[in-house]
């Protein structure tokens, strides 16, 4: 059973003006596709492999575009078209368990996009930020992830790509520009379904 | 005049004041954006005055930025925790210091020789090691290509064995195992404006612009 990409929730200029079409298009089509590709190969070869040395040497490759499947899968998911652009509900936060618990540690949600961003800005290479859920303490972290490895230690609830072919075509090497950017299209709905599962429980 | 007891008593806190003060020298000296060799334009076609000059004035600046704010804590640090906790900083942008610095030098334009390897140490070097200097494209391209995230390709020199090698780096890291022959960059922010995700047209590409005079010069350097 072989690896798919999966179709975007959207139209690849939806989530314009804060991110472009072009990159849409790219990291979609073209990144995203290739981990799907690999992780396939990967995956075959893997069922092939006869001794542990052999499934060892290709953890590197699944782990790699594995985690370039799985991070971006979580992305195109907690992205939608803005409400401050009027195509969608994309940066608005209701009331609601998701709220509650991000006031519960930040305060705010401006205070959570403040540190979430400054995390984010602090890896030192490719990578991923996140606000993950802690199932041992029942609260909301903030995690990175270096190059494509999947965040294992927390639930993922909202992942940010800071690869540079993520941003670069439209925000250069103003990393901070696209980190504010961003927030306008997050999909709080969804992030919210994602704390919910994750927390077996609507009140926190 | 000091007694020869009292003088010897005043020998060590002497020595402590001018080792301090010294420290304070060496750490005061900070890095600086080397000039680029050749106009931000001179590498094209094969990579963009766009991508070069971002490159140069935006990232390569902003590792010298981190890197001197890196080191002036580092000076004023009272504990080897607080030393070690300063590492990672100093290792990101001092890595980015030296590979970008060691970049801009073995990059050259067509009109300065860029892509032209002639008769020497070098090709020899190259053509024992690899059997061919398109040989040594193809696997050099392959290895840099496979990087999982952002890195450095290197054509590096083996002091042990005394051969040249393709080795890579991830992030920033320095070579540190071999001696730099040739850098490549391999972040997408070297290549993504104008070759976008095909990687591979950008390492076919860069080979024409790759200034293999200062490559020899490093070699017969590290050979000697």
């Amino acid at each position: 059973m072989s690896n798919t990409l999966p179709p975007l929730p959207y139209a690849y200029n939806a989530l314009e003006p804060y991110i472009n079409e072009q990159i849409m298009t790219l990291h979609h089509t073209k990144h995203h596709q290739t981990y799907v590709n690999a992780l396939n190969a990967a995956e075959a070869a893997y069922a092939k492999a006869s001794t542990p040395k052999e499934r060892i040497a290709l953890q590197a490759a699944l782990k790699f575009n594995g985690g370039g499947h799985i991070n971006h899968s979580l992305f195109w998911k907690n992205l939608a078209p803005s409400a401050a652009a009027n195509k969608g509900t994309g940066g608005v936060l209701k009331d609601g368990p998701l709220k509650s618990a991000i006031e519960q540690v930040w305060g705010s949600l401006d205070a959570l996009k403040k540190e979430f961003n400054t995390a984010t800005l602090g890896i030192q290479g490719s990578g991923w930020g996140w606000l993950g859920y802690n199932t041992q303490t029942k609260r909301l972290e903030i995690a990175t992830t270096p190059n494509q490895d999947p965040l294992l230690s927390l639930v993922p609830i909202i992942g940010v790509d800071i690869w540079e072919h993520a941003f670069y075509l439209q925000y250069l090497n103003v990393k901070p520009d696209y980190l504010n950017a961003i927030w306008n299209v997050i999909n709080f709905e969804e992030a919210e379904a994602r704390l919910v599962e994750a927390s077996g429980n609507s009140k926190l | 005049m000091l007694s020869f007891a009292a003088r010897n008593a005043l020998k060590p806190n002497v020595c402590r004041a001018f080792a301090a003060s010294a420290r304070q020298v060496r750490g005061i000296q900070t890095a600086s954006l080397p000039p680029l060799p050749y106009a931000y334009d001179a590498l094209e076609p094969h990579i963009s005055g766009e991508i070069m000059k971002l490159h140069h004035q935006k990232h390569h600046q902003t590792y010298v930025n981190g890197l001197n704010a890196a080191e002036e804590a580092y000076s004023k640090t009272t504990s080897v925790k607080e030393q070690i906790a300063l590492q990672a900083a100093i290792k990101f942008n001092g890595g980015g210091h030296i590979n970008h610095s060691l970049f801009w030098k073995n990059l050259a334009p067509a009109n300065e020789d860029g892509g032209k390897l002639v008769d020497g140490p070098l090709k020899q070097a190259i053509e024992r090691d690899f059997g061919s200097v398109e040989a040594l494209k193809k696997q050099f391209n392959a290895t840099t290509a496979a990087i999982q995230g952002s890195g450095w390709g290197w054509l590096g020199f083996n002091s042990g064995n005394k051969k040249l090698e393709v080795v890579t780096t991830s992030n920033q890291d320095p070579l540190i195992s071999h001696v730099p022959i040739i850098g490549v960059d391999i972040w997408e922010h070297a290549f993504y404006l104008q070759y976008k995700n095909v990687k591979p047209d950008y390492l076919n590409a860069i080979w024409n612009v790759i200034n293999f005079k200062e490559a020899e010069k490093r070699l017969v350097e590290a050979s000697k």
